[in-house]
């Protein structure tokens, strides 16, 4: 008998309109995205509320098929709720702060992700990426965002001051020239191929199963990872709490597994069913197996053509990195085009866009390159050091900090960026973990949120001290004063004076210790990648 | 250090007896619970550097053709 997948629920379905331009003459649009994915629409929606034009483009007419990208990570949560969404993602979402490690049968170790309070997201929440993108899509047209669907790429031509695109319709094809091209067309981005551009990095032999299951259980909502399980000897497996009673099952299937054997129900089934025990039933809604690579491109801005996410760099899934890390591009990205486009900026701040996100990209393959060496060692010696880390874990705790299970996504920490100002002397008493490069922290306010206050310009946060008043401040610049009690003075060490610079990404851009005005000018500046 | 013959003999006595894996694992562990003796990780990594340097050397005395250091990396 062959066994069947049940999928769950009916994915959206966007209709194709046929656009004037397919009369033959082409047309010029300012900003174009490709790809819908959660990069590309966050990307385009960021750009949309910067007052930006833009038209996204994608060569499906719906979201993704099966989970995929699960794991939204505090900031990435913290990103898409300024774009708008986080009334859904907190609605459907699964929340998680806890994971635990488990070699064999045996609890390694459990760890918090968010140890202390205050926040308004959680360390991760658990939603499967379809949602994500139908909440984004939503959202793109309530802005009345230009998306256009089965619209696939079929060529690009770099003009030097923008580029021309091709594409193909239902209807037929057309072409169109932009001043600006964000590529977010994923692992096989086409624009990148069309360029001819090289896509370098390592690839790991093992295949790993992933598979969403539909059942009803008792697991906790937490991230459960084991080495060597009972119910999987020799390999790892990883479990996954989602939205709908469904759960993702990651198992390591080894180098030699056979990919179009190894996604036959019949095979995928008992593997599953040791995994949960015989009396709870389930159903599979999406099983594939994967090889992982860890690779980007060399630039991630070629002239006026943009890489993000997927399409510029790959990594493989333990960490979270891929997705959050991608949805950090779009972030990076929005703010600085849309400054440029209006005449704000000085050319160093598009630049920025690779001096802040490729050391990014490359924290995120080196963490989940190791992450993947420690799961699935090469070499008899590389065997025997994992097995000794994992077997000196059950009583020694220093040997649980080698136990590498995954480490997880947490915000780029934009080190040396050109945007940033220096302290200054009289700075050396900060010694919290916000600095210029960091993303801001959030703390509560008598009514909501601090990083809601954030919500999209350059912004000032300022100690006054008892008695003082806001000071004078630059125009155009949200000026925020707060008390120097509670978790936002804490957080930003805020005793009388202390000044705060953040970016339109919510960064930190400066802080001084007494206010000035002319100082936070410049760092404005500065920031917009002014001379 | 003191006790260095009593130590170099633990070191053969505890490997006696055991196949070429479980000496491995032996080794592996005694490493990490060394690494964690030393505490300092800059010292760990020059002592990982100096064990490699060592490596190098004994193999390029002994050879006649020497290729030079071996490439450190991620083995593709």
């Amino acid at each position: 008998m062959q066994a069947a997948l049940k999928p769950g629920r009916a994915n959206p379905v966007y209709p194709f309109r046929a656009p004037a331009d397919l009369d033959g003459r082409e047309r010029h649009y300012p900003v174009c995205v490709v790809g819908a994915g959660p990069v590309g629409l966050a990307a385009a929606i960021d750009l949309k509320l910067r007052g930006v034009d833009v038209l996204l483009v994608d060569e499906d007419d719906t979201v993704s098929t099966g989970s995929r990208l699960i794991c939204l990570a505090k900031r990435t949560l913290e990103i898409l709720a300024r774009l708008g969404i986080g009334p859904e993602l907190a609605a459907k979402g699964v929340v998680w702060n806890r994971g635990k490690v488990f070699h064999g049968d045996e609890l390694v170790y459990a760890f918090d992700l968010l140890p202390e309070e205050g926040h308004r997201w959680p360390a991760f929440i658990n939603i499967q990426q379809y949602y994500v993108e139908e909440y984004l899509v939503d959202r793109a047209r309530s802005l009345g965002l230009n998306l256009r669907w089965k619209t696939r790429l079929t060529g690009t031509e770099d003009l030097g001051d923008g580029a021309r695109v091709r594409v193909s319709t239902p209807e037929g094809g057309y072409s169109f020239t932009c001043d600006w091209l964000l590529a977010c067309d994923g692992v096989r981005s086409t624009v990148r191929d069309g360029l001819g551009l090289p896509f370098r990095g390592r690839s790991f032999p093992d295949r790993f199963l992933i598979a969403d299951v539909r059942m009803k259980s008792e697991f906790p909502a937490e991230r459960r990872f084991w080495f060597d399980p009972p119910f999987h000897a020799g390999r790892s497996a990883l479990l996954h709490k989602q939205p709908d009673d469904i759960w993702r099952i990651d198992l390591q299937l080894g180098p030699d597994a056979d990919p179009e054997e190894e996604t036959k129900l019949e095979k995928v089934v008992p593997r599953i069913r040791a995994m949960v025990g015989d009396e709870t039933p389930f159903d599979v809604e999406w099983v594939s197996i994967y090889t992982f690579r860890c690779r980007r491109l060399e630039r991630f801005r070629h002239g006026r053509i943009f890489f993000l996410g997927d399409a510029a760099h790959q990594v493989s899934p333990f960490g979270a990195r891929g997705g959050n890390g991608g949805i950090q591009d779009a972030d990076n990205l929005a703010w600085k085009l849309a400054d440029t486009i209006a005449g704000r900026a000085g050319p160093a701040l598009l630049d920025s866009y690779e001096a802040e996100r490729i050391p990014a990209a490359d924290e995120n393959v080196l963490n989940s390159a190791r992450s993947t060496d420690f799961m699935t060692p090469v070499g008899a010696a590389a065997q025997a050091l994992r097995d000794a880390a994992l077997s000196l874990a059950r009583r020694h705790a220093f040997a649980r900090r080698f136990v590498n299970s995954g480490r997880l996504s947490t915000p780029a920490l934009l080190v040396d960026s050109p945007l940033s100002t220096p302290d200054e002397a009289g700075c050396a008493d900060f010694g919290g973990p916000m600095q210029p490069g960091a993303a801001a922290m959030d703390a509560p306010l008598e009514d909501g949120w601090w990083l809601d206050r954030l919500d999209g310009g350059f912004a000032v946060l300022h100690f006054p001290g008892r008695g003082g008043n806001a000071p004078a401040h630059p125009e155009g610049i949200a000026m925020h004063c707060a008390g120097s009690d509670g978790l936002l003075a804490a957080r930003y060490e805020g005793r009388p004076g202390t000044t705060w610079l953040f970016r339109p990404d919510q960064h930190v851009a400066a802080r001084w210790r007494r206010f000035d005005a002319a100082r936070i000018g410049a760092a404005v500046d500065r920031a917009r990648g002014r001379p | 250090m003191n006790r260095a013959d009593d130590i170099f003999a633990a070191l053969v006595e505890a490997h006696r007896g055991l196949d070429e894996a479980e000496s491995r694992r032996l080794d592996a562990r005694l490493i990490l619970l060394l690494a964690n003796e030393v505490g300092d990780g800059e010292r760990v990594l020059a002592l990982v550097r100096e064990a490699c340097a060592d490596t190098v050397e004994v193999e390029n005395a002994g050879s006649v053709q020497s290729t030079g250091a071996p490439k450190k990396g991620d083995g593709g």
